[in-house]
């Protein structure tokens, strides 16, 4: 039970993709700029990341060690194809909305890092639960992300108005530069929040 | 032993301290808040205390919260707030000023370390940062003469277009050298003024605030380079005396590039600076998507001012090539 429980809290916080691991950034910078964006980029993610990781750790005793990269990005590929196609059959908006991004999870580095250091050497429910939670935790953070930039740039919540009208939204953080303030500003929070949380606990130990 | 301090370097032996060195650019701008408020009105008088006021007050707080001892009343935030409100239209909404200071003196400034340590110009970093959120507030210049009473909105002026985009589209501006030079023409408060601001800069270097590398060197390459690219239908000496008066070229030249924080501190490095600035500025003007370049030529330069302290540092007396290998 206790892996389980920190297969969780490490994939939504100690070691979130995004605000501790940082990894994945060019995906978060691109299309958070809005909040059903960054929701339709983290679940897809997580999807891939689910399949991905089973798959990975179904053939990790197949693969030979000298071409496992080349291995998991096969998989990995296929999976994101599969995702590509059944969102452009399903949901056209979100395609739409999403264009390029989507194949581009291939590259997304949270998914090969997630093979290499957890599917290639856990059992299959393991990692699956990894991927449920990773996948979490990149959601989570880029509905945080898009949430702070939609609001401050548009002055909408998942394209609600919910400033006053008399609020002129600040146009920069829709664009890249504000991408960039809002993650540091998100990543500086949350290791505020992470080392008081440390401290608090090295306090109780004692 | 009073005598033997220990210090960080650079080691320059002054009397000046950061105060007096304010005190002396605060001086040098007084005019042009003056010339500023005779032009587009009083209401550049509520602009400017809004701005110095809300960049003190930021600077005060953060300190407050950080815990770190106050640097108010070394009156950087006074210079910071005046250049502030300089980048900004007289029409401006004035919570516009408050939300710069804010992102001047808290984001670029105090997250980095407070003064001698922000790596950008804090102002020109709000400015752009203002300028790229709310274009149409940053851009909605009024008409010269047309002044604006001490309080209230000055939305409705009649928004009048500046001599640079006309020169973006290869008109030449329909105002003379004359006007050009004193500044009765539209634009930002404080960069309309020529003259002024020429003047102010000849104080700043007379009294050794500032040297004279890189005004001459940002200048001096935009005056070039605007003789070399001018249109072909255009007198090249008329297109250069537009380039150069139009915009924020002096103000940015004289008073934001000059900065100590943001700029080398060698001789060499503080000419290739200039140079740099100049160069950028002109691509920007012309080649670039934006009518005014001298912001984001300034910031880019910013970024480099690092590389050029440690590629130009002066070689010490009995070192340098021949000696080295002995």
């Amino acid at each position: 039970m206790s892996n389980i429980k920190k297969i969780f809290t490490d994939g939504l916080f100690d070691k979130n993709p995004i605000l501790v691991q940082l990894l994945g950034t060019c995906a978060t910078l691109a299309v958070t700029t809005s909040v059903s964006n960054g929701l339709a980029m983290g679940l897809s993610t997580t999807a891939v990341l689910i399949f991905s990781n089973v798959f990975i750790s179904l053939l990790r005793k197949f693969i030979p060690g000298e071409v496992r990269i080349a291995s998991y990005v096969v998989v990995i590929s296929g999976f994101v194809t599969a995702i590509e196609l059944l969102i452009k059959a399903f949901l056209p908006e979100i395609n739409k909305s999403q264009g390029v991004f989507i194949p581009l999870i291939v590259v997304n580095c949270i998914i090969l890092s997630r093979a290499e250091s957890f599917a290639s050497k856990n059992s299959v429910l393991y990692s699956a639960l990894d991927g449920v939670s990773m996948g979490a935790g990149f959601t989570l953070a880029l509905v945080i992300v898009s949430a702070i930039r939609e609001i401050i740039g548009s002055g909408t919540f998942l394209g609600m108005r919910i400033l006053p009208d008399s609020y002129e939204p600040a146009l920069i953080f829709i664009m890249s530069a504000g991408a960039f303030f809002t993650l540091a500003f998100v990543v500086a929070g949350m290791n505020k929040i992470l080392s008081a949380i440390k401290k608090k606990s090295q306090k109780e130990g004692k | 032993m009073g005598l033997l301090k220990v210090s960080a370097s650079p080691h320059i032996r002054h009397e000046d301290t950061t105060r007096v060195l304010m005190s002396d650019v605060i001086i040098a701008m007084i005019a042009l808040v003056i010339w500023g408020a005779y032009v587009f009105g009083l209401r550049v008088i509520t602009v400017t205390a809004v701005s110095v006021i809300s960049c003190v007050a930021f600077e005060f707080l953060f300190n407050l919260i950080i815990k770190k001892p106050s640097p108010v009343g070394d009156l950087s935030a006074v210079v910071s707030g005046m250049l502030l409100a300089f980048n900004l239209p007289a029409t401006i909404p004035l919570w516009i000023p408050v939300v710069g200071a804010a992102f001047a003196m808290i984001v670029v400034k105090g997250l980095f370390g407070g003064i001698g340590k922000n790596f950008m110009n804090p102002v020109l970093a709000a400015r752009v940062f203002l300028f790229a959120s709310w274009p149409s507030h940053m851009t909605n210049y009024s008409e010269p003469l047309m002044r604006l009473p001490l309080f209230g909105e000055g939305i409705d002026a009649v928004s009048s277009a500046t001599s640079l985009t006309l020169l973006k589209s290869g008109q030449l501006p329909d105002l003379s050298v004359k006007d050009m030079l004193i500044g009765n023409m539209a634009g930002c408060i404080g960069e309309i003024s020529s003259i002024l601001i020429l003047a102010g800069g000849l104080y700043l270097i007379v009294r050794r605030v500032i040297t004279w590398h890189i005004p001459v060197s940002f200048i001096g390459t935009v005056a070039i380079f605007s003789l070399i690219f001018a249109p072909s239908e255009i007198n090249a000496l008329t297109y250069m005396t537009a380039e150069l008066l139009s915009g924020g070229l002096m103000l940015g030249a004289i008073f934001m590039a000059t900065d100590y924080v943001t700029s080398p501190v060698t001789p060499k490095g503080r000419l290739i600076y200039g140079v740099g600035c100049g160069l950028l500025t002109m691509f920007i003007r012309n080649f670039g998507g934006y009518p005014e370049g001298v912001s984001f030529a300034i910031l880019i330069m910013n970024l480099f001012v690092w590389y050029l302290d440690r590629g130009t540092k002066p070689v010490k007396f009995g070192g340098g090539k021949k000696n080295a290998k002995a």
